[in-house]
C-alpha cells in the first residue's frame, strides 16, 4: 500500500519492483484479487477505451447541441497533410476531442479519472501504440502507472471538479497520462514521476467553469490540451529535466489551490467561462442549460 | 479509494455524478422496491434539477429503474423503453429543506402494489448515498450486499438479524440503526461482505415485529 508518490518510489526501489508493479500489487491486496484478476480488469479498461475510440460518430450531436463533429474536422485536417505538430501529436489531439465528444453524446467511455476528462489518457496511449507500437501488456502496465498517480492525487488532493476545479480533472488526467507515456517510452521512475509533476504544475489553478453546468464547453476541447500537455511533459522529463517541485508537493499545492478556489469556479456553472456573454448566448439557443 | 475508481468505471457519458450516479440511484431504488416498477414519480433537486436534462439525468434514473447499469448502451433510450413497457414516469421538483446538490427522490409503485420512497444523493465519481427510505434517514452506498429491515422499535431485533447473519457465515461490514421515534418504526441497514442467502432473508420476513425486509446484492 502507498499513500504518496514518494512511497511508491520507495517500495519500488526497496523491493526491486517496477512502478506499475507496486501499484498493481497494492490493488491485488486491497481487493483481495489475484494477479490475473487485477490485470484482466485493467485490460478490460483498455479494451473499452479502444472500442470507444473506434465507435466515434462524427455526425452525432449532444442533447444540448453544444458538442459534436469537431473530431471529424481534426481528422480531416490531419488527413490533408497540413498537420503542424507531426503525426503522433496530431492523432493525440484528434482522439482526445473525439472521446470527449462521445462522452457528451452519451456513448460508452472509461472515466479516467472522470467522464469529463475521459479523452486524455486513451488519446495518448492509443496514439502511442499506433505510432510507435507497444504490446498489450505494456499498455496495461502504463495504465497501472497512470492509475497509481491518479490514486495518489485523489487521496491527497482531489480528482473531482466540484471539489478542486478542472486542475483536478483534466489536470490529473494529464499528469496520469504523462507518467504513463514516460513509462512506455522507456523512462525510469524519475522520468515517470517528473513527467507527472511537470504536467500537473502546468494545470494548477485551472477553473471548472462549464457552460450551463454541462460537461461540454470547455471540457471536450480541454481533453486535447490536457493530452498535449502530457506529451510535452513526458518529453521534457525523458530528456532528464527535473521538476524543481517534488511530485507530492505539486499534488499538495493542487489541494491547497482547490481549497482556496471560490465555489463559482468549481462545477457550479456560475463563474468563469460559464457566465461570459458567449455562454449566455449559447444557453439561449439550447433548452437544457441552467436557468434556460 | 480503489484503483478502478481512478481508471474506471466504464460508463455512458456525459457525467459520472449526473449520469452514472443517477443510473445507480435508479437501480438501487428499483431493487429496494423489490419488484417491477409500474409507476415512478421522480423529483429532482439542486444541480440535478438545473442541469439534469443536458446530462441525461432523467434518462439515467429511468434506465436504472429498468435494471440497466451505468455502462448500458440503451440508457439514452430509456424513456421510450419505459413507455413501451407501460411504466408511468412523471418528473418534478423535489422540495427538500436541505440536501446534497445532486439529489433525487423516487416514489415508486410496483406491479403488485408495493411502494417505496427513496431519497438518494450522487456524491461524485458515480458513487451514491441512499439518504432516506420511506422518510427514515439512512446512509449507505449500495456497493455492498445490503440488507434493510424495517421493524417495530422493540428489543431483540438487532440480535435476531446479527445471529441469522452469523449463522449463515456472513460478515457485517457496517450496521446502522434509525428510527422515526421511540417505540415507532425502525430501520436497520446492514452492509455485508458476503451475499445473504435467500432462506435467511425469507426467515427474517417471518419474524414477529419485522414489517418489511429488502435486500439487494450490491455493487453495480
Ligand atoms: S471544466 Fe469541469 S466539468 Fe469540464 S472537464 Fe473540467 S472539471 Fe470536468
Amino acid at each position: 500500500m502507498y499513500g504518496s508518490i514518494a512511497e511508491i518510489l520507495e517500495q519500488s526501489e526497496k523491493n526491486g519492483k517496477a512502478f506499475w508493479e507496486v501499484v498493481m500489487e497494492a490493488d491485488m491486496e486491497s481487493r483481495d484479487a489475484s494477479r490475473d484478476a487485477s490485470r484482466q480488469t485493467m485490460a478490460q479498461m483498455l479494451a473499452v477505451m479502444k472500442a470507444a475510440d473506434r465507435a466515434y460518430e462524427g455526425e452525432r450531436k449532444s442533447a444540448s447541441g453544444l458538442s459534436g463533429g469537431d473530431g471529424k474536422l481534426l481528422e480531416a485536417y490531419n488527413r490533408a497533410g497540413k498537420n503542424l505538430c507531426g503525426e503522433f501529436l496530431g492523432k493525440v489531439m484528434e482522439r482526445a476531442i473525439k472521446m470527449g465528444e462521445s462522452n457528451a453524446c452519451m456513448k460508452r467511455i472509461v472515466a479516467a479519472p472522470t467522464a469529463g476528462s475521459c479523452g486524455v489518457i486513451p488519446a495518448v496511449l492509443l496514439s502511442y501504440e499506433e505510432a510507435f507500437g507497444a504490446p498489450e501488456d505494456e499498455l496495461v502496465n502504463a495504465l497501472y502507472v497512470a492509475a497509481g498517480i491518479g490514486k495518489v492525487i485523489g487521496e491527497n488532493a482531489s480528482i473531482s471538479g466540484a471539489f478542486g476545479g478542472c486542475q483536478a480533472e483534466i489536470g490529473s488526467a494529464s499528469a496520469m497520462a504523462a507518467g504513463a507515456l514516460a513509462y512506455l517510452q522507456g523512462g525510469d521512475n524519475a522520468a515517470i514521476v517528473n513527467a507527472a509533476a511537470l504536467a500537473l504544475k502546468n494545470m494548477l489553478g485551472l477553473a471548472c467553469d462549464p457552460v450551463g453546468g454541462l460537461v461540454e464547453v470547455p471540457c471536450v476541447k480541454r481533453n486535447s490540451h490536457g493530452a498535449v500537455n502530457a506529451v510535452t511533459s513526458a518529453q521534457i522529463a525523458l530528456a532528464g529535466i527535473k521538476s524543481a517541485i517534488s511530485p507530492d508537493d505539486v499534488i499538495d499545492s493542487m489541494r491547497r489551490i482547490g481549497n482556496e478556489m471560490p465555489a463559482s469556479l468549481k462545477e457550479t456553472g456560475k463563474g468563469g467561462l460559464a457566465t461570459s456573454e458567449s455562454a449566455k448566448r449559447l444557453c439561449e439557443c439550447t433548452a437544457v442549460c441552467v436557468g434556460a | 479509494m480503489e484503483l478502478f475508481d481512478v481508471i474506471g468505471p466504464v460508463m455512458v457519458g456525459p457525467s459520472s455524478s449526473h449520469t452514472a450516479g443517477a443510473v445507480r440511484i435508479g437501480y438501487v431504488a428499483g431493487r429496494l422496491l423489490g419488484e417491477k416498477v409500474k409507476e415512478a414519480k421522480i423529483l429532482l433537486y439542486g444541480s440535478f434539477l438545473d442541469t439534469g436534462k443536458g446530462h441525461g439525468t432523467d434518462k439515467a434514473l429511468v434506465a436504472g429503474l429498468l435494471g440497466m447499469k451505468p455502462d448500458d448502451y440503451q440508457i439514452a433510450n430509456s424513456l421510450e423503453i419505459a413507455q413501451r413497457e407501460n411504466i408511468l414516469v412523471e418528473f418534478g421538483e423535489a422540495r427538500l429543506a436541505e440536501a446534497h446538490p445532486n439529489t433525487a427522490e423516487l416514489i415508486l409503485v410496483g406491479e403488485s402494489g408495493n411502494t417505496i420512497d427513496v431519497v438518494a444523493e450522487s456524491v461524485g465519481g458515480g458513487k451514491i448515498n441512499i439518504a432516506k427510505i420511506d422518510g427514515i434517514e439512512t446512509n449507505f452506498s449500495g456497493e455492498y450486499p445490503t440488507l434493510i429491515v424495517h421493524n417495530q422499535d422493540q428489543p431483540g431485533h438487532v440480535s435476531e438479524v446479527t445471529s441469522m447473519l452469523a449463522h449463515k457465515s456472513v460478515n457485517i461490514a457496517s450496521m446502522q440503526l434509525y428510527r422515526s421515534y421511540r417505540g415507532g418504526r425502525a430501520v436497520m441497514v446492514v452492509e455485508c461482505d458476503q451475499e445473504v442467502p435467500p432462506d435467511g432473508i425469507e426467515w427474517l420476513t417471518r419474524v414477529e415485529g419485522v414489517l418489511k425486509v429488502t435486500y439487494f446484492e450490491g455493487t453495480i
